[in-house]
């Protein structure tokens, strides 16, 4: 089995980048699976959620920016509160999630598309949080 | 006892009778919740980026003047509590974003999170107390089985939330004692009905919801109680309310009920 060096050098500036928006400690993680475990959204995701620390840890930080599973996480928290290492992997997942839409003309949702997306009952909540979830 | 008010947007929209029926109640528990001149939109989710100071703002302001009143704030919807709870926090604890907060605002006072935010169901367990509030009720909802969602905004970070056992909460389950019917505890009630994700991964959760409501009727839930509109706009979309088996409405309105104002 072969020796692997964490957080590598290769990407570094991004993942300097992830770890400074989320104020987490990757090398905290012990890959426990807890999160993946009592994620409520985990059936849609293609990566699970203590692979994502995992591909970090690793710097293969491609596989998770193009992964579903940064965009079907619900931001419930149940991982982060569950952790047994006080890693918190919504603030992980957001900062992520940031350093892609934050680029210019990247949003995820824009404004124009909004309307499509509403019946009459939604509550402004919902829009809201989704504007602030995937627009920058 | 008089407390400064946080509505938030969707109480003056979609979720009017989540509002409606809280005012109403607190009235007749001689409560006085003053709502706020100038509260601005909460932003319906906490930041969780350490570098986003702009987004903080509004929930700092709301803090801010009921702390200046020497006022407690309230909240009803889980969304703004949850934000609201967690800005004061960072104000708090967080150098960076207390430093940046503070000098935009240019506050007469500097502002380090001395204030105090609490939930409505907080309002009825610490402050006036499931005791006095059942001596209050008019007429007990007996017979009634009710199963609590209480979602995750209100108990997730539990360490700054500070509502209520994470994984093991009771206080709706209490405030549905107190009013008289009998609590249920279901499996799912602390599950995430998918949240913000409704707005274009519907189906998605539509199956978070489901397996929410079964595990309620499993466990013979006849109503579901919540704090949050965007809970119950998610439940109500499940398979299975969809056939209307089950109804999901907001604790103030049993609240309400049981004070005979509704």
């Amino acid at each position: 089995m072969s020796r692997v060096k964490i957080n590598p050098d290769s990407k570094k500036k991004e993942l300097d980048q992830i770890l400074e928006i989320s104020g987490e400690n990757i090398r905290d993680c012990m890959q426990c699976g807890k999160c993946s475990a009592g994620c409520p959204a985990s059936n849609s995701m293609d990566i699970l959620p203590h692979q994502v620390i995992r591909l970090l840890q690793l710097g293969q930080l491609d596989k998770v920016a193009s992964s579903q599973t940064i965009w079907n996480c619900a931001s419930c928290f149940t991982c982060a509160s569950r952790c047994p290492r006080n890693v918190d992997l919504a603030k992980l997942m957001e900062a992520i999630r940031l350093t892609l839409i934050r680029v210019k003309g990247n949003s995820r949702l824009k404004a124009d598309d909004v309307p499509g997306k509403l019946d009459n009952k939604i509550p402004q909540q919902a829009i809201v949080s989704g504007f602030r979830k995937y627009n920058k | 006892m008089k407390y400064s008010y946080y509505p938030g947007c969707t109480l003056k929209t979609k979720a009017q009778e989540l509002e409606k029926f809280a005012l109403d109640s607190a009235k007749a528990l001689g409560v006085e919740l003053e709502e706020q001149k100038e509260w601005q939109c909460c932003g319906a989710v906490y930041p969780l980026a350490k570098d986003e100071i702009a987004t903080k703002l509004s929930s700092v302001r709301s803090l801010v003047a009921a702390h200046e009143k020497g006022e407690k704030l309230v909240t009803l919807c889980a969304a703004c509590h949850h934000v609201i709870k967690r800005v004061n926090e960072d104000m708090k604890i967080d150098d960076n974003v207390r430093k940046k907060v503070n000098n935009y605002l240019k506050l007469t006072e500097e502002y380090k999170g001395e204030g105090e935010v609490i939930h409505y169901l907080e309002l009825l367990r610490d402050e006036i107390g499931f005791d006095k509030l059942t001596e209050l009720v008019k007429k007990p909802l007996t017979d009634r089985k009710i199963g609590a969602y209480y979602g995750c905004l209100l108990l997730r970070p539990s360490g700054t939330m500070n509502f209520d056992d994470a994984e093991n909460p009771s206080i709706i389950e209490d405030f549905i004692k107190a009013i008289g019917a009998t609590p249920i505890k279901y499996p799912y009630r602390t599950e995430c009905c998918g949240g913000y994700l409704s707005l274009d991964k519907k189906e998605f959760v539509k199956e978070m919801t489901t397996s929410i409501v079964k595990s309620a009727l499993k466990h013979e839930v006849g109503e579901i109680v919540t704090a949050c509109p965007l809970c119950k706009y998610n439940l109500e979309n499940s398979e299975i309310v969809d056939g209307n088996k089950i109804s999901i409405s907001y604790f103030t309105e049993l609240l309400a009920e049981a004070l005979g104002v509704k």
